[in-house]
């Protein structure tokens, strides 16, 4: 069995390698900055819209309980049930058991990180039960039997040629490489699901505690398809996705929109307070909301890392990340990837078995300086990376640091280090990029530097 | 003013035209430079790695040494950032905790220095090619330096300066990162080539040797005739 980190070096490798996978998402991001920018400078001030998303998730996420349990009072006064919980597992035959007790046997489903992070679909499907991810990214992912790329732009890594083979193979249709008729094929196929599906599952962007209602914003009406068709609404949501007050979603709804994908509001905005009321004509009969804690509230104990719960996906740390952008998605092996996910997974999953997510930065605050709610997110990095060494210290790092700091703190010894670096360097040159370069992990792809004569505490000691 | 010439140990025994740069301008500009041996290096690697114990064993006498400094000037954003930004946070709750704070406002980049704190933009400096300026990462985010360098190139007679795509993207060097990662490392230095070669520029200039030493083992590699020089050897050229 492979580790996490060999499978993580592994994929790197591959991706590194591939030209045309880095340029197509580099292409793609490059248009998403564009757009962003245009959008970032219709706000007032985005640094202080910036500074304000802050202190209000703040405030719900050190008030997390008053809120939470706002929100759930609220909720059920209106004929929902909230279901709490837990972990994972609990969530899964939570949902398993309303679908179970309503009967169903088709299901279909939005789009919900949450779902991902609790492998939800496996579960279902495990259970016998038809499952279609109506989200048109997700579709597409969905029949190639694979993870979502991006946490908001899921199928990023495809062409339309990719997609064309794809519906071919898969729904049977005509080749075509017009998006429009790649777009009509995928709806034909789904607007059947929507009518026979018994449940329908979302996601959920917020939960308003003030006024017990979910928010989801999308652009394509599929999830609101997926919640008003179905007798039976189940929404799984995060605890951290909690907002105090309706208002808030004034600055949120567009902040989100534009971080995420460079638009000044998502295409459809929708909120839900319950079930079908007495005299209503549609909507759900029933309307389950299922709040997932899952190691969320681990975090929440943190105080030095509890911001990173202020994350409402945005994807916009992934999107400026020139790790995600020269690894791609897949490479993390995480329902989150990216920056955000590199600084919550080690807290998610375990940190000794996800601690290279968080090593494997430059550390260069792109992503800090993108996100719309100011989680400090690469320094969160180099906690993590501090947390990790201090549980599980590697001997050899820590071998190698202190005898590092042993010759750096002795002048004597620190300039005959670098006389033997440079007495030796012909018999490096004889070995460079050979299994027997101790530099191999930089020659193998970079040339070192030549020593010069002299260095310059030399030049210094000679010029006094 | 008595100015404390941080040299990082890569600049010293790799680059010391940087250093010797340095000196040589601060002393035109009047300035007494000193410029104690005993520093060396101000423990990036372990702190960047998690390895905080084995950081402030080689912080620790950094710090006792810069404690009378008037002003510590470094060649690099990089561990400019590292004395500046994080020394507060490695060493809180230990007995250097207010030597730390008390050090950081004391701490100067070399381009923020001359354009900021002495507010000095024309050096006299002659050098006559197109270069491109990368933003390092630290410099750029941790101390917020982005104007400093340009106003300075700027009154280089003969300089053309144009500006790449993503000057503010990573080179990929990221201190061990590149050696623990080379393959993601590269990749991010391939792209920053590239942005740097459509400008067509002689020279990629930075005011970290750190990122420049990634950048031209990349190009030497690949044969570019693209070359790279730090900020501070561009100023003191006549």
């Amino acid at each position: 069995m492979t580790t996490h980190v060999q499978d993580f070096l592994a994929q790197a490798r591959v991706v590194t390698r591939d030209l045309r996978h880095r340029g197509l998402i580099q292409t793609a991001l490059r248009k998403y900055e564009t757009a962003r920018d245009r959008k970032k400078a219709a706000f007032n001030d985005w640094q202080s819209a910036r500074q304000a998303a802050a202190e209000t998730k703040w405030d719900a996420i050190n008030h997390l309980d008053t809120y939470l349990a706002e929100f759930a009072d609220k909720m059920e006064a209106r004929g929902t049930q909230v279901h709490w919980a837990g972990n994972a597992a609990e969530a899964r035959e939570i949902i398993l058991g309303i679908i179970r007790s309503k009967g169903a046997r088709s299901i279909i489903k939005s789009k919900a990180m949450t779902a991902e992070e609790i492998h939800l679909n496996d579960a279902m499907e495990k259970a016998g039960y038809e499952v279609v991810e109506s989200d048109l990214g997700e579709f597409i992912v969905q029949l190639r039997h694979e993870p979502p790329y991006h946490i908001v732009f899921p199928a990023m890594h495809l062409t339309r040629d990719d997609i064309n083979e794809l519906f071919q193979k898969e729904l049977g249709s005509a080749s075509t490489r017009e998006p429009e008729e790649l777009t009509m094929i995928a709806r034909r196929a789904l607007r059947r699901k929507y009518i026979t599906a018994d449940v329908g599952i979302t996601g959920a962007n917020f939960a308003i505690a003030e006024t017990g209602m979910i928010s989801i914003t999308e652009n394509e009406g599929n999830a609101r398809l997926t919640a008003a068709l179905p007798k039976t609404m189940i929404t799984l949501v995060g605890i951290e996705k909690v907002l105090p007050k309706l208002e808030d979603l004034a600055l949120f709804l567009p902040m989100l929109a534009t971080a995420g994908a460079g638009q000044t509001i998502t295409g459809y905005n929708t909120m839900y307070g319950g079930p079908r009321q007495p005299g209503e004509c549609d909507g759900p009969e029933e309307y389950h909301v299922v709040l997932l804690d899952n190691r969320r509230t681990e975090l929440l104990a943190d105080p030095e890392q509890r911001d990173a719960l202020h994350c409402i996906r945005c994807g916009a740390c992934l999107n400026v990340c020139p790790i995600f952008k020269n690894v791609g998605g897949h490479t993390y092996g995480t329902t989150y990837s990216g920056p955000v996910g590199s600084v919550i997974t080690p807290h998610l999953r375990g940190l000794q078995d996800w601690k290279h997510l968080s090593g494997s930065s430059s550390l260069c605050g792109a992503c800090t300086e993108a996100c719309p709610v100011k989680i400090d997110l690469h320094h969160h990095l180099l906690r993590n990376r501090r947390n990790a060494a201090f549980g599980e210290p590697s001997f050899f790092e820590r071998l190698a640091y202190r005898l590092f700091a042993f010759v750096i703190n002795r002048p004597g010894l620190y300039r005959f280090a670098k006389e033997a670096g440079r007495l030796t360097e012909p018999l490096q040159k004889l070995i460079r990029n050979t299994p027997l370069d101790p530099a191999r992990a930089w020659t193998g792809s970079r040339d070192l530097p030549p020593m010069p004569e002299q260095s310059f505490k030399e030049w210094w000691e000679e010029r006094r | 003013m008595t100015v404390t010439l941080f040299i990082p140990c890569f600049v010293d025994s790799l680059y010391p035209g940087v250093g010797i740069s340095m000196v040589r301008i601060l002393e035109r500009l009047g300035h007494r430079v000193v410029c104690p041996e005993e520093i060396a290096c101000c423990g990036q690697p372990a702190f960047n790695s998690g390895y905080w114990p084995e950081a402030r064993e080689v912080a620790g006498p950094v710090l006792r040494r810069l404690q009378d400094a008037e002003v510590v000037v470094i060649a690099s954003g990089s561990c400019g950032a590292m004395l500046k930004v994080f020394y507060p946070q490695l060493f809180a709750e230990t007995a250097q905790a207010e030597a730390a704070k008390a050090l950081s406002p004391k701490v100067w980049e070399f381009s923020s220095f001359l354009a900021d704190k002495l507010g000095v933009t024309d050096l006299g400096a002659r050098f006559p090619a197109k270069v491109t300026f990368h933003d390092g990462c630290h410099g750029l985010r941790e101390l917020g330096i982005k104007t400093a360098p340009r106003r300075l190139l700027e009154k280089v007679q003969g300089l053309e300066l144009v500006e790449m795509a993503d000057a503010e993207t990573c080179c990929g060097f990221g201190g061990t990162f590149s050696a623990k990662f080379p393959m993601i490392s590269t990749a991010m230095g391939e792209v920053k080539c590239a942005g740097a070669a459509e400008t067509g520029a002689d020279y990629i200039v930075s005011n970290d040797s750190s990122c420049l030493m990634h950048v031209q083992g990349l190009l030497s590699r690949q044969g570019s005739p693209i070359k790279t020089l730090h900020l501070a050897e561009i100023l003191a050229q006549r």
